[in-house]
């Protein structure tokens, strides 16, 4: 899978869960998805969770802390898809 | 297992407590049953005349005894020390089949789908003294240990 593909899977993903008041086009690389997305800590752990379902991967609490932005996403689901 | 010790860890006093006694508690779900007093303050109100316990405290019973007394457990058998708990629902989603009048009691039986990432989700059922289903759904909320950063 390329970058842009993992990229474009994880915004699928983020989509799903962000709340109505923001928009589609406001997902990019270094968007904070607490402070910048406006997705709640419950929401953040769906979205852990599809992207376990999705790369077929498993996250630890560590990586939970760690993802705090798209990019910080992507770079937890190279670091998994690497080791495994 | 000691029930009581879940009990005492729970954050919720008088009028709103909403658990009388645990039955069982594993790692997959829990049971438990509560007792909605005939002369709570909230039945003159709802409705003017005709007794009914709201939905909202129906879900309240079954969040508190299906998630929350569930995820103390779940943090214990995780060797978390609680000292306090962080808490919130964060969805519910819930069907209302049968009314709950006032002295029914009714029993909870939550199972758990999953609990990662201080997440814990829960398929809930609640049915009355003769064994019929009054409500079921699926609740979810955030339970964290406090001091466990």
């Amino acid at each position: 899978m390329t970058k842009e593909e993992k990229y474009q899977k994880l915004r699928e993903i983020v989509t799903i869960y962000l709340p109505e008041d923001v928009k589609v086009e406001a997902i990019r690389r270094e968007s904070h998805f607490i402070n910048e997305l406006n997705i709640n800590s419950a929401n953040l752990v769906d979205i852990v969770l599809d992207v376990e379902d999705a790369f077929d991967i498993t996250l630890e609490n560590e990586d939970m802390d760690q993802m705090q932005t798209v990019d910080d996403a992507l770079q937890i689901i190279d670091k998994k898809l690497e080791a495994s | 297992m000691n029930f009581q010790d879940i009990l005492a860890n729970l954050p919720y006093a008088k009028p709103f407590l909403f658990v009388d006694e645990l039955v069982d508690l594993n790692e997959e779900g829990a049971e438990g049953l509560f007792t909605f007093r005939k002369n709570s303050d909230f039945y003159q109100g709802h409705f003017k005349g005709h007794p009914v316990t709201p939905g909202v405290l129906l879900t309240e019973c079954c969040a508190q005894i299906g998630l929350v007394c569930l995820g103390i457990y779940l943090l214990q058998q995780q060797q978390v020390f609680i000292s306090g708990l962080q808490i919130g629902m964060s969805s519910s989603e819930m069907d209302f089949l049968l009314p709950v009048y006032p002295g029914e009691r009714v029993r909870v039986i939550s199972e758990k789908s999953y609990f990662r990432f201080n997440k814990l989700k829960c398929k809930v059922k609640m049915y009355n003294e003769s064994g019929a289903l009054v409500c079921k759904g699926v609740l979810s909320g955030m339970i964290k240990a406090m001091g466990d950063e």
